[in-house]
């Protein structure tokens, strides 16, 4: 089947403004009458949960944090785009929307893109209203930066924690409309499924990370905003608790899930410490603007980075890639890492690291000036680390960061389920096969602030009708499928801990399926993590009950997720047969090991339906045009 | 990495099965473990070890572990996030620990912060009292151009030295009192320190300071226990300030209307 994002036709600059006319409204005294359930509280599904409850609606928001502040989007540390072009170098929406469809290496929906870019300006005028304390100028106006991927500064940030700042933002916007009332909130509970009603997304099953207690919880329609699944790695820059399930119920529901091969592996985190690792931890991207990336230049160099001489360092981004240098995209610089210390020439004790040297930059700017820019970056890596980076440079190293894969969704931001909506990091639209640095905030912020209350809209009074009544049919089976499932983890009563099978997947994907992949291992990964599931369900120890606080019993359900997961992603990535962004086929490099596109054969994007636990999904595709961004190959020299 | 390098401590932890359940403190061994290690990545150790000899593990709250999202929620030898000043406790790492070490690790104490589990606390409090109006009052669309509004760079900054608040609580757990005074002052003057946040500034202090009361957390007396262990170093000057303007707001003729207490949706 050919998939159709629905982008309507008409002049690209006026599409979204044509279209929100087309689409129909709802009555702002009828708007009480319907319920959403918003599933996620980070930026996404904060800021869409208190806009649609500012319009009337009546909106139960989940998370499974103690309190929605807490959702992941809280650790992004750099900043946040937008086409404001506050600083006169050049930048437009229209810079914004090619710099994002050439940096996700032509493999996201131009339409998509485009509207991203358009809403941009608008997202910071919002967060700047709500009292977010963006950086700025001694005139008292706002401060940018530069990130990868770009030439012009466009970067609005708040030191080191824009995310946080961002997401308190959308936090008290969700608060003042629970204090409304037009909100509930539901914090320390976990989706566990989704209610089909007659095709369309009606509701969903939860458990109460508490009390255990499953509940069941209709609306007229549902918006996920669940973020990615980078923790399939188990090792990742994602908080301990990111998980797939959410998306992969969907998915196993009827939703198409797209590009799910198309992982971030952010080039500079701290490097692995030793076994016991449980996370890592990113140094934000902006880092690289003052700080420079080497190594030695001879192979088992031992010596202290301060005794190898100038002349013995490779500095090998700026070699490679000189117009971009050091700010060469996410996917660029990761690789390149990886190839020098394949290479022998990491640092470290394990020898999985580069060097971010920020000598030059605090002899040009003074120790001071470093402090006021990355100060709280430069103390976090001191207390993880031990050392002090003022003094002896940074070690980083890659790690799984970001999904730029999700549901497939279209136009409206609603996937292949009527009424499911899915937007922020659990959709596969705006980033295509790679994501730039600081677009990921405004993605989310674009998606519900101000893209899902206009489409949820048009979907509610397209398909009115009652909210569903939650003991019909569809509910109760549902929710006995949950119980039949948690019952069957807590039967298997084996004696490994959940942990130690999701390190043992992490290690397959992160061999076979992580920042190279080639056709060989990535069907040798499907095999082990087949193998790996059958076990886990043979094996694994889950304590406890299920009315109780049950980390384990938690942990089981998301990693047994993960495990049926795995497959999907490897099968995308098998499929993919290009190199492209962060999805790179060893088979197709060019001699120097640049990624080698096809255009000709890939240029879709591949949507999944599931067929079964085990079987191979069925691949549909939609075809990319590219009529605004001519298709060429990607070039940061 | 070899033994010598590595450590064996005895750790004395509360066990709590539920909010209902009496608690009390368990001894465990914690033995190879290596200085590189988080604190929380030694409490994974045991845990592992607990699972394998199918007991339940200790259960705590945590998740970005990079010091940001708030959650992680320990009394390491009685005092809150531990010994590492300005450190929360998913960063502390066990290089600050020594061979034989005895460590005491106890949940979050404060009568508005019920223990769930073991370790776990219900801070749903603090979020009730920002629901009272830590926030702005801007619907979506509405803001004007980000720049229409100049802020002096010295305001901004000192906006987010408040703003840098996580919200994890420590602050309540070190009050004597278990005030969350300086909580309720940095989210109120982060905004009162912005020119967005001046149409709001008496109701909000008023509304907050009020939710804070009713949550039963108790009342300012300038210990100072906060700002020592708050992971983000907020300076109790905001304390200052908050009662400066809940004074202010007493004092105006303008009625501020009291606010219903916020309900949670769910148990």
């Amino acid at each position: 089947m050919e998939l159709d994002g629905k982008v309507p036709s008409g002049p690209i600059e006026s599409l979204w403004d044509d279209h929100r006319f087309d689409m129909k409204l709802i009555n702002p005294a009828n708007k009480r009458k319907y319920r959403i359930i918003v599933v996620g509280s980070g930026l996404a599904g904060a800021s869409a949960a208190a806009t649609l409850g500012e319009l009337g609606y009546n909106v139960d928001c989940f998370c499974f944090q103690d309190s929605p502040r807490r959702a992941h989007s809280v650790a992004a540390q750099g900043g946040i785009n937008a086409a404001k072009n506050y600083q006169n170098d050049g930048d437009s929406v229209r810079r914004l929307f090619f710099d994002t469809v050439k940096g996700g290496d032509f493999r996201s929906r131009e339409a998509n893109v485009y509207r991203l870019a358009q809403i941009s300006n608008k997202i910071i005028d919002q967060c700047a209203a709500q009292g977010v304390p963006f950086a700025r100028e001694y005139g008292g106006l706002l401060d940018n930066r530069s990130f990868g991927g770009a030439q012009v500064s466009r970067t609005f940030y708040a030191r080191g924690q824009t995310g946080q700042q961002l997401l308190l933002g959308a936090y008290g916007a969700l608060n003042r409309q629970i204090a409304a009332g037009t909100v509930r909130m539901h914090s320390r509970v976990e989706l566990l499924d989704l209610v089909l009603v007659d095709g369309h997304a009606k509701g969903i099953i939860t458990r109460h990370l508490v009390s255990g207690r499953i509940a069941r919880w209709a609306a007229n329609a549902v918006v996920l905003a669940t973020g990615g699944y980078g923790n399939i790695f188990y090792l990742s820059t994602n908080a301990m608790g990111c998980n797939v399930t959410a998306t992969y119920r969907a998915y196993r529901k009827g939703a198409f899930f797209a590009n799910p091969c198309f992982t971030q592996i952010h080039p500079t985190c701290i490097p692995v410490a030793g076994e016991h690792q449980s996370k890592l931890t990113l140094m934000s991207e902006s880092l690289r603007n003052d700080g420079r990336i080497w190594v030695p230049k001879a192979v088992g160099d031992g010596r202290a980075a301060a005794d190898i001489p100038e002349e013995e360092r490779d500095y090998y981004l700026e070699r490679k890639y000189p117009a971009f240098g050091n700010l060469s995209p996410r996917d660029i610089s990761s690789r390149a890492a990886k190839e020098v210390c394949d290479e022998g020439r990491g640092v470290g004790k394990l020898g999985r690291g580069v060097y971010l040297d920020f000598a030059d930059a605090i002899g040009r700017l003074g120790e001071d000036v470093i402090r006021q820019r990355y100060g709280n970056l430069f103390d976090m890596y001191e207390k993880i680390t031990g050392e002090n980076p003022y003094r002896v440079p940074m070690r980083i190293y890659p790690a799984s960061h970001y999904t730029m894969g999700g549901l497939w969704v279209d136009y409206n931001l609603q996937s292949t389920i009527p009424g499911l909506h899915v937007i922020g990091e659990a959709n596969f639209s705006d980033h295509g096969a790679n994501r730039l640095g600081a677009s990921a905030l405004m993605q989310g912020l674009a998606d519900g602030y101000f893209v899902i209350a206009d489409t949820v809209a048009h979907y509610i009074a397209s398909n009115p009708g009652d909210v569903p009544d939650t003991d019909a049919a569809e509910f109760r089976e549902a929710e006995q499928d949950v119980r039949d499932r948690i019952q069957k983890l807590l039967d298997v009563d084996g004696s490994r801990s959940v942990d130690s099978f999701h390190r043992e997947l992490g290690a397959i994907m992160w061999e076979y399926c992580g920042m190279s992949r080639n056709a060989e291992g990535l069907q040798k990964a499907i095999g082990m993590i087949g193998e790996l599931r059958e076990r886990f369900w043979r094996e694994v120890s889950i304590t406890g009950e299920n009315e109780e606080f049950n980390v384990s019993l938690e942990k089981g359900g998301r990693v047994a997720d993960f495990l049926e997961f795995g497959e999907v992603l490897c099968y995308d990535a098998l499929n993919r047969d290009e190199s492209c962004g962060a999805h790179f086929r060893e088979e197709h490099q060019t001699p120097d090991g640049e990624a080698k596109r096809n255009d000709e054969a890939y240029a879709y994007v591949a949507a999944w339906e599931f067929k079964g636990v085990g079987q191979k999904p069925e691949l549909h595709k939609e075809p990319l045009k590219f009529e605004h961004v001519q298709l060429a190959t990607r070039s940061y020299k | 990495m070899n033994d010598e390098e590595t450590m064996d401590l005895r750790l004395h932890v509360w066990r709590q099965k539920d909010s209902k359940s009496p608690g009390k403190m368990v001894t465990y061994r914690a033995n190879g473990i290596s200085p590189d290690m988080s604190f929380l990545e030694m409490l994974d150790v045991v845990n592992e070890e607990l699972v394998t000899a199918g007991k339940p593990p200790i259960a705590f709250d945590h998740d970005c572990r990079e010091g940001i999202c708030g959650m992680c929620s320990l009394v390491i030898n009685g005092v809150p996030h531990g010994p590492q000043q300005g450190t929360t406790a998913c960063q502390l790492h066990m290089r600050h620990f020594r061979h034989g070490d005895e460590i005491t690790i106890e949940p979050w104490r404060a009568r508005a912060f019920p223990v769930i589990r073991d370790l776990v606390v219900d801070r749903r409090s603090l979020d009730r009292v920002l629901q009272a109006g830590g926030y702005v009052s801007v619907n979506t669309g509405s803001a004007p151009d980000a720049n229409a509004i100049p802020v002096p760079q010295d305001n901004a900054e000192a906006a987010f030295d408040a703003a840098a608040c996580i919200g994890c609580g420590a602050c309540v757990a070190a009050c004597p009192n278990a005030s969350a005074s300086l909580f309720v002052a940095a989210k109120a003057q982060q905004l009162s320190l912005l020119p967005q946040g001046q149409p709001e500034r008496e109701k909000r202090a008023i509304h907050m300071v009020e939710a804070m009361d009713r949550e039963g957390f108790g009342g300012c007396t300038n210990h100072y226990e906060c700002e020592a262990v708050c992971p983000k170093g907020i300076p109790v000057r905001y304390i200052a300030d908050l009662n400066r303007d809940f004074l202010r707001s007493a004092l105006t003729s303008r009625e501020v209307k009291p606010l219903p207490p916020a309900v949670d949706a769910e148990e």
